[in-house]
């Protein structure tokens, strides 16, 4: 057993050292030299240089003028990103079915047909900065109205925050919720 | 299902069993220690390495030595996670100065992480530190996956030798994986995945300013305000890299994968996927050139991939059906994904959630891209099932592939008896030892799935961690000692697991299901090794044709299926029942 302890030891420092030190290092370097921005948060920038926010986290939207994004479940408060968390409720839970429905009553205020279905279920991360196409679209009616904004107009400027599939094949056709609204805001001024 | 994505599934198929040639053939060269590009630039380092630790490379270990090199190596492993859980208080690289880890959470987490398992009983950017993170967690992601693929190396020997006491040197196979396979490849995929978004920092965690100010209510009712929302950073793209290519799978942030700065874009998805089967399939590949025949490698492979397309499927499917009792929109069109989206996220919708959630558990990886919790029952049990299945369609790094030739040498067994032909595989005679320890091997993981369950259900401590009610409760506990029983780590993340009970249990469990593997294992490799070769006679049975796949797949299969369907149909199946008839739920 002895025998097997100094080189265990030993091998294990050397390795941490390099798994552990140099490794990690390396590949910080590396990103800060080609991807500065994105290694440290895709951050945006107002005017005031001052940091509003991340492009890839989502933030919370309640106001009429502004599209709204996934409901998220983070504690105490939603899109926490100090803190990411989904709701883990079952698809047979009472909650999840009641919690669903209020979204569904608060959306279908605006009068309009089925709720598409990512904007009154949680996201996995809590932070989801995207919402479908679909979701986007029907809330267009209801920021038009609170902007006094042209609907076509409107729209082009949900086309133009749009995201494709990524090589034509990957992922899902998606809207930046947080970027939208930014935008939308800058028209505005 | 629709045309998309079935596109992507095949995409991801093909792009992978493309790669499993060149990177098996690569793997192959390194462990039989032909030149191979890195370990001849490197040779000198790695000499270095050795003679350093004062460890005698050129000894040819019995499977004794082997295994008690293996089991130091990794205690001290262990000793260090916890250790560096313990102190990080204390330690430099603490810039949100977290405290340190409580006891029975540090226990797990250390075990967790030197077992492959990666189970996380924690939420990383609110418990790790930087340090703890980098040197205990990375370290641990990279040593446990080569302490898996080395005892592989080492089973593959005990076919190649004949008349031999040695099955190889644990240090020289241990530091060959990470050195020359582990290291280049996540050094490439943590570079690609900084560049889609993934962060890579050691600045603490960054304040920005929110266009709506959010009020919520207090948990003492008090309506409270916050302007300002708190980015969680750190060095993780270095992290994410070694734990989806070593099937690790534990996030650096509590969600996994599901977070966008862990998982920011579908090609960043793609590529940690792909991560995630890609070591496991090659060694196929490998495992074949090394016994001299590359289609008992190809049977292999074969046999794990018709499996795992055909419970993807299912997955998708139960996913895409979405959930009857909701009242939304859940009809899929170019507009959005549809289906049951709770849980998931938008730029992976369906298809990537329910593709991950199969091979992440096909493979003993455990990283989520999205909560199995709120999946179907259906999309549930697939996971669930897969982990039962004994991690062996593609499975772990090395511990994959030991346990389906595990798995082989019962079917030559099976076959042998019932047809009558004499039990051999790759010209060794399969003969009562290996027999017995097979059975230990194959016998473990359910003891410790089932036993585990069964006393956390009758124990109030095990009980009051559940959160969901009815049979998807029960879900819960048997998803995470299946996990645990299996050394896979993803969670039905709604049990709050993070008590002392859970900690100490699993903590066990995860111990039990790695070294009683690993150990009967390394032992098959030393009798293999001792014996002489059978020359193929008249009553041999072929292992490289269709036929013997059909036979490989119906032994996984039986066993997994016998063992676990009583217990599935208590948690799972009923909930399927209950969400397709509408029943109201029992609390």
């Amino acid at each position: 057993m002895l025998n097997y302890l100094k080189p265990a030891a030993l091998l294990l420092v050397m390795l941490t050292v390099l798994t552990g030190v140099i490794y990690p290092l390396t590949v910080t370097a590396i990103a800060h030299l080609f991807f500065a921005d994105k290694a440290n948060g895709s951050l945006i920038y107002n005017a005031q240089e001052q940091a509003v926010g991340s492009a890839l986290i989502g933030q919370a939207f309640t106001q009429d003028k502004y599209f709204w994004g996934r409901p998220s479940v983070t504690a105490p408060y939603p899109y926490n990103a100090a803190a990411s968390s989904g709701s883990n409720l079952a698809p047979t839970n009472p909650a999840l079915i009641a919690a669903v429905s209020e979204r569904v009553k608060t959306l279908q205020a605006i009068g309009k047909t089925s709720v598409p279905v990512d904007l009154v279920t949680a996201s996995a991360s809590g932070l989801d900065p995207h919402i479908s196409l679909a979701a986007a679209d029907y809330q267009i009616g209801r920021v038009a109205e609170a902007r006094k904004m042209d609907e076509s107009k409107l729209r082009a400027l949900v086309n133009a925050h749009t995201e494709t599939r990524q090589w034509l094949i990957l992922g899902e056709p998606r809207v930046n919720v947080l970027q939208l609204n930014q935008a939308l805001d800058s028209v505005a001024h | 299902m629709n045309s998309q994505n079935f596109l992507q599934i095949v995409f991801y198929l093909a792009v992978l069993l493309a790669l499993v040639k060149p990177l098996g053939n690569y793997m192959a060269r390194i462990y039989q220690d032909q030149p191979a590009g890195l370990n001849r630039w490197l040779a000198g380092f790695e000499q270095r390495l050795y003679s350093w630790s004062g460890v005698n490379a050129k000894q040819d270990m019995r499977w004794t030595q082997y295994a008690l090199a293996l089991l130091v190596f990794n205690l001290l492993g262990l000793l260090a996670v916890y250790a560096l859980q313990r102190g990080q208080a204390v330690l430099p690289l603490n810039p949100q100065n977290l405290p340190a880890v409580s006891a029975d959470s540090a226990f797990n987490t250390a075990i967790s992480f030197t077992t492959n398992t990666n189970w996380q009983g924690y939420g990383g950017e609110t418990t790790m530190s930087y340090l703890t993170q980098m040197l205990g967690l990375t370290v641990q992601n990279f040593l446990s996956a080569a302490s898996g693929m080395a005892v592989l190396v080492a089973l593959v020997r005990g076919f190649i030798r004949r008349n031999s006491d040695g099955i190889g040197n644990f240090w020289v196979d241990m530091t060959r994986s990470t050195l020359y396979i582990l290291l280049p490849l996540s050094l490439m995929l943590a570079i690609f995945l900084v560049g889609q978004g993934v962060v890579q920092t050691f600045k603490p965690y960054q304040t920005v300013s929110l266009t709506e100010t959010v009020s919520y209510q207090q948990s003492n009712n008090q309506t409270a305000t916050e302007s300002q929302q708190t980015l969680a950073l750190g060095p993780a793209a270095s992290q994410i890299a070694i734990k989806q290519l070593g099937t690790n799978g534990g996030g650096f942030f509590n969600v996994n994968s599901s977070h966008p700065f862990e998982n920011p874009t579908p090609l960043s998805n793609f590529l940690e996927m792909l991560a995630i089967l890609l070591i496991p399939a090659s060694l196929c590949y490998s495992f074949g050139v090394m016994v001299g025949d590359t289609r008992q490698g190809w049977v292999i492979l074969a046999a794990m991939t018709l499996i795992f397309t055909v419970l993807v499927f299912v997955t998708v499917v139960a996913e895409q059906n979405g959930n009857p009792l909701l009242n939304a929109n859940q009809v899929a069109s170019e507009l959005q994904a549809g289906g049951n989206m709770e849980g998931k996220e938008t730029r992976f919708g369906i298809v990537n959630s329910a593709l991950w959630a199969v091979a992440t558990t096909a493979a003993s990886n455990g990283s989520v891209n999205a909560m199995h919790d709120s999946f179907t029952p259906l999309g549930g049990l697939v996971p669930m099932w897969l982990m039962q299945l004994g991690e062996v369609i593609f499975g772990g790094v090395g511990c994959g592939l030991y346990g389906m030739i595990v798995f082989a040498i019962v079917a030559v067994f099976i076959a042998g008896l019932m047809i009558g032909r004499t039990p051999e595989y790759l010209g060794k005679k399969i003969e009562a030892f290996e027999m017995k320890m097979a059975a230990v091997i194959i016998l473990v993981p359910p003891l410790m799935v089932l036993g585990g369950t069964a006393l956390a259900l009758m124990l109030d401590v095990g009980k009051a961690s559940v959160f969901n009610t009815g049979a998807h409760g029960f879900s819960e506990v048997l998803y995470a000692f299946s996990s645990a029983g299996n050394n896979n780590g993803s969670a039905f993340a709604g049990l709050s697991a993070n008590t002392p009970f859970y900690n100490v249990l699993l903590g066990i469990i995860m111990l039990f299901s790695r070294y009683w593997l690993m150990i009967p294992v390394l032992a098959i490799a030393g009798s293999l090794a001792s014996k002489k070769i059978v020359p193929v006679g008249a009553g041999t049975l072929p292992t490289h044709t269709p036929l013997f796949m059909v036979l490989l797949i119906i032994t996984v299969l039986m066993v997994g299926a016998l063992t676990f369907i009583p217990a599935l149909a208590l948690g799972p199946i009923v909930e399927h029942i209950q969400m397709t008839h509408h029943t109201q739920v029992m609390p």
